[in-house]
């Protein structure tokens, strides 16, 4: 399961080799033994291997902690690598967080933050979606233009004047996603995106990303919800909680791997008595309501059901023998 | 033993005194400030452009400091009084919230020169070597000082509560601020509120799991790390936002958008306003 040899979808990659800066099987961004300390003591990746090919809609999965939030912005070029190198669409990442071609770097990457309280900065939800492309340059008629279209696809457009204090959260996400829309980025890179979200919103969420997705751009999206990555993924990368690259792979080889989903502190483990009898469930947080199978060794799961997002029944001894 | 108990009595009420205190001004500024509620309301000044109401509430200010009467002042105020019936702003509202504290804080400031400005005395009280003797100048002179403030507050007031925030400060490229002040003014408003947000949760949160008494100085203690927290929170916020712009391609050129357009119901209404304000003056000036 290493992704560094993985080859690109060919046709998306030939159409986005075009409008990005990569040469032809060139990888977007290729990560070498990279590392980053903050405050040089606290260590929240340590010798990533990573390259990411255009077209590929990856999602970074891993428990609080392990540098899912970290590494995207390294991948916008926002900061620099601690130690080892990393290339992203051309260009050196250190030199763009140092503020070289970081204009043009940012025209085609964007990052939507974990906390939309820091990606709303400004007075009105629409002053903040026509932040991006302000600082493109672009004309009144086109920023306007942008702004409608990014608003209208997060179904925002009536609260365009609304101060961000005013908004509830996940109507700041919304905004927060349009923000990034608006800047009409090639490569887009989503921090925890579903986190903390009523269902509708975050099925709105999932359908915005798979339209993105089958639009061509590049998407990396950090999650520990582990039931939407089949449908917003066809690769994923398992981050330990010391920051190491522990798996890589198509999402369903890794999520049927349960023995490294504990391991990563993605699922948990926990043991239910029933009198003389007990046994261990396996599940994710967005496990609401798990069934309980107190006399089966496994419980198969239902035809068509998300892999880890239901219980599953593995061990049916007697708690005194145990 | 009584004395010692009575101290800490004291201490304690002082500072849940203090926290009380705090816990209500910044619930009253989250209100008053960020409540937009009159801002959105469809009234007559609510239609108008932000630029266009700005320039005249300026307009309008520097002429209530012109007016050398309390004739034109009332000409002023009466105007005043009209845009708000016009906008819909409550008159209760809208009138309380300028007068409660105006006559106490432009009052201490004019005290003095009632007794001081020379002219006929109202009456003449001796105090021992001293006396207390106010003069009919130096009161009408405080009565026109405390007029024109009140004044140019109700209209400063009636600005703010009649236009949203983010207007009024994008308006004020109008008068051709340099933009990145309106960023900086424009983040600082929308932060401050964030922050506010935040020390009332705090608060209510330390207010849930209190129970019984805390010493004066555990309370002293909670109080300045609170302000710490909210300092390093401040700061390591200040370094994700230039992040974020970062992200969204800031290279430290401000670009602030406006879909402001000013009709021609917005310029006669500037016009209006101006001439107006002219007329209070010449008024005043006949008057006095």
């Amino acid at each position: 399961m290493n992704g560094t040899n993985r080859t690109p979808p060919v046709a998306v990659a030939e159409a986005i080799e075009d409008v990005l800066a990569v040469g032809p099987g060139e990888p977007l961004y290729r990560l070498r033994d990279v590392a980053f300390v903050y405050s040089g003591r606290q260590t929240a990746l340590d010798g990533v291997d990573l390259d990411i090919w255009p077209g590929e809609r990856v999602v970074l999965l891993g428990a609080n902690g392990s540098g899912k939030s970290t590494l995207l912005k390294l991948l916008d070029g926002i900061v620099a690598p601690s130690r080892g190198t990393m290339r992203a669409l051309g260009r050196d990442v250190a030199a763009v967080a140092a503020g070289q071609e970081a204009f043009t770097f940012h025209r085609q990457v964007g990052l939507v933050f974990q906390d939309p309280d820091i990606q709303l900065f400004s007075a009105t939800v629409l002053d903040d979606v026509a932040f991006g492309p302000l600082q493109l340059g672009l004309s009144a008629d086109e920023v306007r233009e942008r702004c409608d279209e990014a608003l209208a696809a997060m179904e925002i457009a009536h609260l365009a004047d609304r101060a961000p204090f005013e908004l509830s959260g996940g109507e700041k996400k919304r905004a927060a996603i349009a923000s990034v829309l608006s800047l009409r980025p090639d490569v887009i890179l989503l921090d925890e995106p579903t986190a903390s979200l009523d269902p509708r919103t975050k099925w709105l969420l999932v359908d915005l990303i798979q339209r993105l997705g089958a639009a061509g751009r590049t998407l990396i999206v950090a999650t520990h919800e582990l039931d939407i990555v089949p449908l917003i993924a066809d690769r994923a990368v398992v981050l330990s909680e010391r920051g190491r690259v522990v798996a890589d792979g198509d999402p369903a080889t890794i999520l049927a791997d349960t023995d490294l989903l504990v391991r990563e502190n993605l699922i948990h483990e926990h043991l239910h008595r029933h009198g003389p009898i007990s046994h261990s469930h396996r599940h994710d947080t967005a496990d609401a309501g798990h069934a309980h199978a107190s006399e089966t060794l496994h419980q198969e799961p239902p035809a068509g059901a998300v892999e880890t997002g239901r219980s599953e029944a593995t061990l049916g001894i007697p708690a005194e023998r145990r | 033993m009584t004395a010692a108990v009575g101290g800490r009595a004291s201490s304690e009420g002082r500072i849940g005194w203090l926290e009380q205190t705090l816990g209500g001004i910044t619930a009253n500024i989250e209100h008053a400030v960020f409540s937009e509620r009159h801002a959105r309301s469809a009234g007559w000044l609510q239609r108008r452009d932000p630029r266009a109401k700005l320039v005249g509430f300026l307009v309008a200010i520097v002429a209530a400091s012109l007016a050398s009467s309390v004739v034109g002042l009332a000409l002023l105020y009466a105007a005043t009084l009209g845009a708000a019936r016009a906008s819909r702003v409550p008159f209760g509202f809208f009138v309380k919230r300028v007068w409660l504290g105006i006559p106490f804080f432009a009052g201490i400031v004019v005290v003095p020169a009632i007794f001081f400005v020379p002219g006929d005395r109202v009456f003449d009280l001796a105090l021992g070597p001293a006396h207390l003797a106010p003069s009919w100048n130096g009161l009408a002179g405080a009565l026109l000082f405390v007029s024109r403030v009140g004044v140019s507050v109700s209209l400063a007031v009636l600005l703010v509560v009649t236009t949203p925030w983010a207007d009024v400060l994008k308006s004020l490229r109008a008068l051709r601020t340099p933009q990145v002040f309106v960023l900086v003014l424009s983040m600082t408003y929308r932060y401050i509120f964030l922050f506010l947000h935040t020390t009332n949760g705090i608060l209510l949160a330390r207010k849930s799991r209190v129970v019984g008494r805390t010493r004066g100085g555990e309370q002293r203690r909670w109080i300045t790390g609170t302000m710490g927290n909210l300092m390093s929170r401040a700061f390591q916020m200040s370094n994700d936002v230039y992040a974020a712009m970062l992200s969204r391609g800031f290279t430290g050129e401000v670009r602030v958008y406006s879909t402001y357009r000013m009709r021609p119901a917005d310029w006669l209404a500037l016009g209006a306003t101006a001439a107006f304000c002219v007329t209070a003056v010449l008024a005043s000036r006949v008057v006095a």
